[in-house]
């Protein structure tokens, strides 16, 4: 037990600095990083190329302007990207002004009770609910209750319900990154709770509660579970419009093409998923331009 | 003249440059008074932060606060707009006259308060907009409904800032240097017409030269306005302001005023102890 005792200063180098073995560390860790990025990129490629060779051979205008049909080389995919924008449009529109309201209320409102703190955690929690099940409360409350029917409005109230948590989340996460200073700043020269929030919280969080809600909107349209219980239909040969029933999305529209036995009904299976791929990379570009552009003064 | 400032005894680490001529303070009787405190205690919750404050505060005069970190100055400021107010455990005691009225007196309106007696922070803290809006945002929300250009234009010359930026009205506020954007505050807060302007720190997060141009600023507006300033800096305090509040923690951590009198009694003469240890840089 000798070498417990602390050495005498001066009596040997109290530092013993191993540079080499710290640097070492430091290189191996970021090996392992690289490693878990490599076979991340290697799914994904490997994915990628699988639906490209499959798919890309069948894309042509006929078949983006097209209607299913039971000949796949005959089959189009137009329904089912029309009722895929209609709802994402209607599923933003419906949860930007709710999601965003809810969030101003427990961010900026909402006094700090036991209550509204049990309401912010179980808002996290609704998060994590499968999808399948606000697919069932879809069906029983917008199709059935209200009469809505299998249309796309039901969907769309559906999908809107699913990423309420994800854009409530996402936009009090937004406010909160706004310094008390900003609030500090608007309530010195008069302005009430109100004008606070509106011309001073709300300009610049901003960014990010756009942001948020176009990654929701990408999120909901890439769904298909809830959509098949709200009552989605599977073989659509017209425009959907929002109050009437009968329609379909991407999603579905891969799920009924690749569930088929006929090798070319794979292949344009595959080609709905680049076009399915292709909306999401426009929505993510788009979350990425807003965010630029809304936040290139901001800096706290 | 010998240096009216210069403290009797060598200070440590701290050297009172040669001053700017400080215009001559009124006797006491000849003051108006803008805002009397009398009994003010500031509370957390059961925390004491500020005991039992008496003063007055002189119309058209710079009042600064000073004190060791912790002794309450910036609470004992907040509490003269009613910015504590948004802070839910937090309470007031006393009486704080303003204009003959109680400031915390019921009816009386935080808001309408606010617009009266400004504040500029420590943080220079600009809204995400343009210089112009920035300066605008006050009357805009208070209806204001004369020529908004003019007074912006007014506002930002008030604050010394209107020839450096008068080309880029329409450019971001943010994209300012830290002492234009001080500046841009103090243009902020002078655009909605308080009578009172409250300091916190305006200059700690400045370099020498602006906060130069921010002490020029207020031997400026003290014309017009009544200025209360929270400084660390005892130079500042000695340089910029008329009277002088010497505030220190007692055995309970609660603030009180030690000492209150022209700043030059204060740097040349005080009455107390403490407050010649804490100027001398002895303590504090």
């Amino acid at each position: 037990m000798s070498t417990a005792s602390p050495p005498a200063v001066g009596a040997r180098p109290r530092f013993e600095p191993q540079i080499a073995r710290r640097k070492l560390a430091g290189t191996s860790f970021l090996g392992a990083c690289m490693a878990a990025i490599g076979l991340l990129l290697l799914a994904l490629v490997l994915l990628l190329y699988d639906v490209i060779t499959k798919g890309l051979p069948y894309i042509d205008l006929d078949f983006i302007t097209g209607t299913p049909s039971r000949r796949p080389e005959q089959a189009g995919i137009l329904p089912a990207l029309v009722g895929s924008i209609e709802i994402g449009l209607m599923v933003g529109a419906i949860s930007f002004p709710l999601g965003v309201a809810a969030a101003i209320y427990l961010e900026e409102y909402a006094a700090n009770t036991l209550f509204n703190r049990i309401l912010r955690t179980n808002i996290s929690n609704l998060a994590g609910v499968p999808s399948i099940v606000y697919g069932i409360f879809g069906l029983a409350l917008f199709a059935r209750a209200l009469q809505l029917g299998r249309s796309p409005i039901a969907a769309a109230l559906t999908l809107a319900l699913l990423i309420m948590p994800v854009v409530i989340i996402a936009t009090m996460e937004a406010l909160r990154s706004v310094p008390d200073s900003q609030r500090e700043g608007a309530y010195a020269l008069g302005a009430t709770r109100w004008q606070m929030v509106r011309r001073s919280i709300l300009p610049a969080a901003a960014p990010g509660i756009m942001t948020g809600i176009i990654l929701a909107m990408a999120r909901a349209i890439g769904e298909a579970a809830p959509i098949i219980v709200v009552g989605a239909a599977s073989f659509v040969t017209f425009l959907p419009t929002p109050f009437q029933e009968g329609f379909t999305v991407l999603p579905i529209q891969v799920y009924q093409w690749a569930s088929r036995p006929q090798d070319a009904f794979h292949g344009i299976a595959a080609a709905a998923i680049l076009v399915l791929l292709v909306l999401m990379l426009l929505l993510n570009g788009l979350a990425i331009i807003v965010r630029a552009r809304l936040s290139r003064h901001l800096q706290w | 003249m010998p240096s009216l400032l210069a403290p009797r005894q060598p200070a440590i680490g701290v050297t009172i440059a040669p001053l700017p001529p400080i215009t001559p303070t009124l006797p006491v009787a000849e003051r108006e008074t803008v805002l009397r405190m009398h009994g003010v205690s500031c509370w957390y919750g059961s925390f004491r932060a500020v005991k039992d404050v008496s003063i007055d505060i002189g119309a058209r005069e710079v009042t600064a606060l000073i004190g060791p970190s912790g002794c309450g100055k910036t609470t004992l400021l907040r509490t003269l707009n009613r910015m504590n107010d948004l802070i839910p455990s937090y309470r007031t005691d006393g009486h704080i006259q303003f204009g003959g009225q109680d400031l915390y007196g019921p009816g009386v309106d935080p808001v309408a308060v606010r617009r009266r007696i400004g504040m500029v922070f420590q943080k220079p803290n600009p809204f995400p907009k343009s210089i112009y809006d920035n300066v605008a945002f006050g009357p805009r929300i208070n209806g204001f409904k004369g020529n908004l250009d003019e007074l912006v234009e007014q506002s930002l010359r008030r604050a010394a800032l209107w020839n450096e930026v008068k080309d880029k009205l329409k450019q971001h506020g943010m994209a300012l240097s830290g002492g234009q954007q001080q500046r841009l505050c103090i243009a902020r807060t002078i655009a909605v017409e308080p009578e009172v302007i409250l300091m916190d720190e305006p200059c700690s997060a400045l370099d020498p030269r602006s906060t130069l141009q921010i002490e020029e600023l207020m031997a400026e507006l003290k014309r017009d306005y009544t200025i209360v300033i929270v400084t660390h800096n005892m130079q500042q305090a000695a340089r910029a302001s008329d009277r002088t509040v010497f505030l220190t923690m007692g055995e309970d951590r609660a603030g009180y005023v030690v000492e209150v009198d022209d700043t030059v009694k204060i740097f040349t003469n005080p009455r107390e102890r403490l407050t010649e240890d804490y100027i001398s840089g002895r303590f504090g």
